[in-house]
């Protein structure tokens, strides 16, 4: 049977190479020509403990991590327990021979994967006889595979040869047991590969380079999970003239010294996830307060407290936009996929320029870690926006009042003229504290005025005329395309929205919420904190939750839809 | 009151030892701007928050730049400016409560960097600004609005400390000099390092310490602070802790070292860092077919 998608799932212990495991998979197919997405699940411990990593191939661009598993690649006993229930009709496991076994009978294998890798003179080799066993289940061109592992393996060394071929013979091997298996999931169909240059990339890693496209030059951070491989990268790439990055020691230090960094004219960044955004609450008030530019990225985890480290939750979002005591509304950006974690990351910097103030780039780990074959971006179509800053001779004070009529006025920069003080206490034009009411209310005025110059995030409305509309958010977006998209087909008039730009939102997006239609929120929280915001501006909005630690499936969403839609206005 | 600002609505209380901490600061700005040729926008005076504080607002003359941020993150914010920029002459001001109990993270860290700011600490021994609470060098035993039985907690000896997490520039003195007070920041801030200056700073209205400190000459009382006898040879580690384990408070430099900064180790690793373009970049995640 023809398939244009297929699931494969590697399961056992954390540091058996699940990971490696799909993430060459998912590079084969992808070298193959197939867009692919990896989805890993992991305990927060440095070994062991219950783990999977997973990887969807498809012949179009993949939107979510799928509904089941079509191979199951079971490690351990435990494996095969916690996951075959997932295995769609028709699929297959394959298991660790050599760690369990199975009663005779069932839709399942077993392979002895590490004396077969041995038989090849290269030990090592133990997941390529797994991938070949997976291959031949799905009918993958082994010459592909033969291709990606020699482009893997040519590293200009003595032995690169021998490794490629003992691989090679490996993938063979597992083709071989898998055959005797008699089994089969179907047949991929051949690759649909995209006419443009592609990257495959983690959403961590397009959001530093979003951020470094922007001209992004100063960067703290302290280790967090999700967020770590953020600092990581920072710490190998951002160097150079003028720029600057360090570790530092906690959270705390990570948000002022960005402060500090943003004060003197650089455009800051830090990345974290939950407990370290909550350290973050007093410097970013002061961001806020004394309006100095600079980028947090929170990549969300479960929470509450240490909450789940490795899991993905959308249930930051009340802390983003209000992280700190006072009236305060920071700026929000949600990118939903990795293609838009690239380009948010930009827009933050651009917009922490513009409105000179802090920005908020909300992420996930379902977006943090997982890889996928995007269009290259286009780094022509990424503007460097610079904040305007003053000229010896301007009469014009740091903290002018502003009504927004004529273009926010410049921001003084060390060792250059206007000398101020930023001010965390209220204060006046030159930031001296001052409690006088008149000052209060004419700063307060400015700093909210001024998230009216952020626009220009990417935002998505089709069919906005039916009576009920999707509206996700962040990493939802993929799932709840999935479902939208069979919905539609299956002939249900639902209408989609879609925003990165979760605070301000864009006219554009406003306008279809103002029309007064239902709005159905999926979100992966407890609250359903988006449709409680849209709900407080007077829209007709309400979420399908999952609070799960795991990304939603597109076939969950379509019943859930499909039920709110017959309780609701459509019935 | 300010004199560039009469709107400006903080004041010290009379007699505050923080007005004579202001006036050497000044005369410390200045005299490094002119000692370096450097404009006073070439500094960036970075508070705390507390009635030292408020020291930022109150600098007359040629305004530096100023950043008067949140309670104990004086050092982490310094960092930033520096790093940000490091041709500026970066100074902390802060109390003791900001500076050793709230913000008492960040000093090691700062000594580990080496970083090549100068933190002017005013020491008065008390919560001043929220009215009389004990501080970090409160003594043992000592009777506060929040100790009524007495202080619980041992006092910090704040030289002690620098000089155990490793601070490159120690001095401490007081408040009633200014001019001595202003050349010792001065050299604090020509030092290439970390270096601090520890104020005694007396809270006339909560802890009123001139007399113990300096003593009733007239009446024959002497006072805890004395001046640094003239053969201390401040680069000596040994010296210094041998000075610090006398009873009193020392007047002047006690210990100063040379070594590198963090941004001179920093320009080491760029020498060795890898350079790569966005393009470059970009493209080491090309997808090869």
């Amino acid at each position: 049977m023809d398939k244009h998608d297929f699931v494969i799932r590697f399961a056992g212990e954390g540091g058996q190479g699940l990971v490696t495991s799909a993430d060459a998979l998912a590079r084969a197919a992808a070298h193959a020509g197939y867009f692919v997405q990896t989805h890993s699940t992991f305990p927060s411990q440095i070994m062991g403990g219950p783990a999977s990593s997973q990887v969807r191939i498809s012949t179009t661009p993949v939107l979510s991590a799928g509904d089941g598993v079509d191979v199951l690649v079971a490690l351990n006993q435990y494996a095969y327990d916690h996951h075959h229930d997932d295995l769609n009709p028709g699929g297959v496991t394959v298991y660790n021979a050599e760690e369990f076994d199975l009663p005779e009978g069932g839709n399942y294998f077993g392979v002895a994967a590490d004396e077969l890798a041995k038989s090849t003179g290269n030990a090592r080799a133990a997941n390529m006889v797994t991938i070949g066993a997976v291959a031949h289940l799905i009918k993958f061109k082994l010459e592909e595979i033969d291709g990606f592992i020699t482009q893997r393996f040519t590293r200009g060394r003595a032995g690169d040869d021998e490794i490629i071929e003992a691989n090679i013979k490996a993938v063979r091997l597992g083709v071989d047991v898998a055959t005797t298996s008699g089994f089969s999931v179907g047949q991929l169909q051949p690759p649909n590969p995209p006419d443009y240059k592609q990257i495959v990339i983690t959403g961590n890693a397009a959001l530093a380079m979003g951020a470094t496209a922007a001209g992004l030059d100063f960067y703290a951070g302290y280790p967090i999970s999700p967020a770590t491989t953020v600092l990581i990268w920072m710490e190998n790439n951002l160097w150079g003239e003028k720029r600057f990055v360090h570790q530092v020691a906690s959270e705390i230090e990570a948000i002022n010294a960005i402060l500090g960094a943003g004060f003197a004219g650089k455009k800051a960044m830090t990345a974290t996830a939950g407990p370290g955004f909550s350290l973050m609450s007093e410097g970013l008030g002061l961001a806020w307060m004394a309006e100095i530019p600079l980028v947090v990225a929170n990549v969300q985890r479960g929470g509450p407290a240490t909450g789940l480290p490795t899991k993905s939750e959308q249930s930051d979002l009340y802390t983003c936009l209000h992280p700190a005591h006072g009236d305060i509304k920071m700026p929000v950006l949600a990118p939903g996929t990795i293609e838009e974690c690239f380009y948010a990351a930009a827009l933050a910097q651009n917009w922490a320029e513009r409105y000179q103030g802090p920005v908020i780039l909300v992420t996930e780990f379902g977006l943090a870690e997982r890889g996928e074959n995007i269009r290259r971006p286009d780094l022509s179509k990424v503007s460097q926006e610079s904040r305007a800053t003053v000229s010896e001779g301007d009469t014009g004070k740091r903290y002018d009042s502003w009504d927004g009529s004529t273009p926010l006025p410049g921001m003084p920069i060390p060792g250059g003229p206007g000398a101020y003080v930023a001010n965390g206490s209220e204060h006046d034009e030159i930031g001296d504290t001052t409690h006088l009411p008149h000052h209060h209310v004419r700063l307060m005025e400015r700093r909210f005025k001024k998230l009216d110059l952020l626009g220009g995030a990417h935002y998505e409305i089709e069919n906005a005329d039916a009576d009920v509309i999707i509206m996700p958010w962040g990493s939802s977006k993929g799932p709840a395309r999935e479902a939208y998209n069979r919905l539609r087909e299956q002939g249900e008039a639902i209408g989609w929205l879609y925003s990165v730009a979760l605070h301000p939102l864009p006219e554009e997006v406003l306008s279809v919420l103002k029309s007064g239609k239902k709005i159905i929120v999926p979100e992966l929280n407890y609250l359903g904190q988006w449709s409680a915001l849209l709900r407080m501006e007077g829209f007709d909005a309400e979420s399908i939750t999952q609070y799960t630690g795991l990304p939603f499936r597109p076939v969950d969403l379509v019943v859930s839809i499909r039920d709110r839609i017959g309780a609701g206005v459509t019935a | 009151m300010s004199k560039r600002n009469p709107e400006y609505d903080f004041a010290w209380c009379p007699g505050c030892g923080d007005f004579g901490v202001r006036r050497a600061l000044q005369v410390a700005l200045e005299g490094y701007s002119t000692e370096h040729e450097e404009p006073q926008a070439n500094n960036v005076v970075v508070a705390g928050i507390g009635c030292s504080g408020n020291m930022v607002h109150l600098v007359e003359g040629e305004q530096p730049f100023g950043i008067h941020g949140i309670h104990g993150r004086t050092l982490p914010i310094s960092f930033g400016v520096k790093q940000g920029n490091p041709e500026l002459n970066t100074v902390v001001v802060a109390g003791d409560g900001d500076f050793l109990s709230i913000g008492g993270e960040h000093l090691g860290p700062a000594a580990n960097r080496n970083i090549d700011i100068t933190a002017v600490v005013m020491d008065n021994g008390v919560y001043g600004l929220t009215k009389g609470q004990s501080s970090p060098t409160t003594e043992y035993g000592k009777v506060t609005v929040s100790t009524p039985l007495g202080k619980i907690e041992n006092p910090v000896s704040p030289l002690k400390y620098y000089m155990a997490i490793g601070v490159t520039f120690i001095a401490s003195y007081y408040s009633s000099k200014p001019r001595v007070l202003a050349k010792l920041i001065q050299e604090a801030m020509n030092h290439r390092g970390f270096s601090i200056v520890h104020v005694q700073s007396p809270c006339t209205t909560y802890n009123d310490t001139y007399d113990i400190l300096k003593g009733k000459p007239k009446e024959g009382i002497k006072g805890l602070a004395y001046d640094i006898p003239e053969d201390h040879d401040p680069t000596s580690e040994q010296s210094a802790n041998d000075l610090l384990s006398r009873p009193g408070i020392p007047l002047g430099v006690i210990f100063k070292k040379e070594g590198k900064t963090l941004q001179d180790r920093y320009e080491e690793l760029q020498a060795r860092a890898p350079r790569r373009t966005n393009d470059e970049l970009l493209d080491s995640y090309l997808l090869q077919r």
